[in-house]
């Protein structure tokens, strides 16, 4: 097997040359073997979906892609992990006994960090997929509409869950190392960990979609931060209003129209967490079931939007 | 390797497909029609990616609307539009695409390396595709269409904006693709002209209907002309005029020049070849008359006379007169 790479490797370094990259060689000589057919495993559809989920995950943080396309994931993974790592240093040097900073409040502060991050990532992969109509040489393999959408959406899911995860795992790591309290620190990581798949679900999808409009990178990008920001400040405004002028009740209800305070609302709801609204005033399970409703219905929305955006790009 | 039953394709203010019955073999097949022909709807239904709206297609026996992912898998396509993303190698798309089509990680390398080697890319398929020219860009939609070992490639108007020596290159490439690697070719053009010499088979579609479907010999071969020039010698001053009643002494058929307009017209005989012995003939009468024999070559019709409306009477009579069609072959005609 590696005789044949030998081969295919030495006759595309020296075209004219073939004898004498063959003499070098030595041991290995070099006959212009013509043409060979395919004879091995041929595996299909799922294989093909897997194949192009992991291309796109590596892709997603720049791997298998040029050393620039590499810089800003690559910087935006250090800022997000950097807080986590400052927060366990300082733990375990002043012998804390819990960590300054709940797991599931972790992405909520770093939410900036997670938006670039969507915005720089997503449009990179679907829209040059669109711009350089290479959609259509996808549907020209085994793979179907709904292989392409699921493992993009699946990326992209995973590449964010690896963002966030990721500080949790140090966090955790730290507090054992600091030896806090084991029971206590692995709840709240498992809480943190669910809170952060349902983000990537969440975000990864409104991204894609987003990103999945235009062919053009640019507008991607900017359609990501402006549907992030635009509603994150909208929503935290008008829920300091709403608070200021002790309308309590509808704090909790804003927070369905942002997709952070969504996150925020059905973790405060579910998963322990200390709400991040005014007041700390999040919702109770009741309004928590509505909260995790509109985060499923985006989630299948999302996929529903991707499935019938790919509908006629075939061909 | 395709067959069509009655194909149709009806969009709701065009019909791309009418009642299309087709069954193409094993060897390079042309597909040729006007833009707007139906070539690409064609192809999309072949590949399973469109429902066609009545009747049935097969290809390499499997249904296209029931087989599509199985077709896909064993049939390669190379798009007429670009595709190519500029910011990764060759080899990285060709990889990728190889493992899109189920080839395992290793295999997809091995063929990846040979493919690429095979469609003539050799150093530079290690740089970015953005800076290829576009003939090197067209070698990279070949392979990635060639590298999972297809049965069957379906090459969409593959020659596009190529200079006249790329076009030939591409040309040879995809008539080895089927002398040297066994792979039937479906490829499609608007140019008549170009499939000539790479073509067993050419199929003329317009408006979305058949127009004609033959053996490439058919189109061309149907009177074999030789074209003779020889030289003029002290003895027979005009060597062209006196082979010319020797030959017609020996009986044979000659033409009326109808290279007119070509340099060096009025001294090349066109002689109606009935056989090998007709080149025995005119080889010894040229000896006999001691002239220098300067060429004596086989003149092919060109596919475009086919459908060209025949003022000439010494051609045969059955053709198909479509008026786009003798445009679009008189264009190719340089």
């Amino acid at each position: 097997m590696s005789t044949e790479t030998e081969n295919g490797r030495t006759a595309g370094a020296g075209a004219g040359s073939g004898s004498a990259a063959g003499a070098e060689a030595g041991t290995t000589r070099i006959h212009n073997i013509g043409y060979r057919n395919y004879e091995g495993s041929r595996l299909g559809r799922a294989y093909a979906r897997r194949s192009l989920y992991s291309q796109s995950l590596r892709g997603a943080y720049g791997l298998g892609r040029s050393a620039k396309s590499k810089v800003l994931p690559m910087i935006l993974f250090a800022v997000m992990c950097l807080p986590a790592a400052i927060i366990v240093a300082v733990a375990i040097a002043t012998n804390l006994k819990t960590l300054p900073l709940d797991y599931t409040r972790y992405a909520i502060f770093t939410q900036a960090v997670i938006g670039l991050y969507l915005a720089s990532q997503a449009p990179q992969s679907v829209s040059r997929d669109l711009r350089f109509k290479t959609v259509p040489l996808y549907f020209s393999r085994p793979i179907e509409r709904v292989d392409y959408v699921l493992a993009k959406y699946g990326a992209m899911a995973s590449a964010l869950f690896v963002l966030t995860g990721a500080p949790l795992v140090i966090l955790y790591a730290g507090s054992l190392l600091a030896k806090m309290d084991f029971a206590d620190q692995t709840k709240g990581f498992g809480q943190g960990l669910v809170s952060v798949a349902l983000l990537s679900l969440l975000f990864g999808g409104l991204g894609l979609v987003l990103a999945a409009l235009t062919p053009r990178r640019g507008f991607g990008v900017a359609a990501v931060i402006a549907t992030l920001t635009i509603s994150y400040g909208a929503v935290s405004t008008l829920q300091a209003i709403a608070w200021s002028s002790d309308a309590i009740g509808a704090v909790k209800w804003l927070g369905l129209f942002s997709p952070v305070t969504l996150i925020d609302g059905v973790q405060t709801a579910f998963l322990g967490a200390t709400s991040a609204f005014p007041g700390e005033a999040g919702p109770s399970a009741g309004v928590g079931v509505v909260y995790l409703l509109v985060v499923l219905a985006l989630v299948l929305g999302s996929y529903a939007v991707l499935m019938r955006r790919y509908r006629k790009v075939g061909l | 390797m395709i067959a069509t039953e009655g194909l149709s394709k009806r969009f709701p203010r065009v019909t791309a497909l009418d009642r299309l019955s087709l069954d193409i073999g094993p060897g390079v097949t042309g597909l040729v029609g006007a833009n707007g022909a139906g070539k690409s709807t064609m192809i999309k239904i072949l590949l399973g990616l469109s429902p066609a709206t009545e009747g049935r297609a097969t290809v390499l026996g499997l249904d296209v609307a029931t087989s599509g992912s199985a077709i896909r898998e064993r049939v390669g396509y190379m798009p007429e539009h670009d595709c190519l993303p500029p910011d990764v190698s060759a080899t990285e798309f060709v990889v990728h695409m190889a493992r899109m089509s189920g080839l395992p990680p290793t295999a997809a390398r091995e063929r990846t390396a040979d493919t690429l080697r095979h469609v003539g890319l050799y150093e530079e398929r290690y740089r970015p595709i953005g800076g290829y020219s576009t003939g090197m860009k067209q070698r990279v939609k070949l392979a990635q269409a060639l590298v999972h070992d297809p049965q069957l490639v379906l090459l969409d108007e593959p020659t596009n904006g190529l200079d006249p020596v790329g076009r030939d290159e591409m040309l040879g490439l995809i008539r080895r693709v089927h002398t040297d690697f066994g792979i039937s070719v479906l490829v499609t053009s608007h140019l008549l002209g170009e499939l000539e010499r790479t073509c067993d088979h050419v199929v003329v579609i317009d408006g979305g209907t058949l127009l004609r479907s033959s053996s490439t010999s058919d189109f061309t071969q149907i009177t074999t002309t030789l074209a003779v020039e020889v030289t003029d010698t002290d003895a027979h001053p005009d060597g062209t005029r006196a082979l010319r009643e020797a030959l017609t002494t020996a009986g044979l058929t000659l033409h009326a020049g109808t290279e007119e307009g070509l340099p060096g017209a009025g001294h090349i005989l066109l002689i109606e070849a009935k056989g090998e012995e007709t080149y025995d003939v005119v080889r010894d009468t040229v000896a006999e008359l001691g002239l220098g024999l300067v060429r004596m070559e086989q003149r092919r019709h060109h596919i475009a006379e086919v459908f060209r409306p025949q003022q000439n009477t010494d051609a045969p009579a059955d053709h198909a007169t479509d008026h786009t069609l003798v445009k679009g072959g008189a264009h190719d005609e340089h």
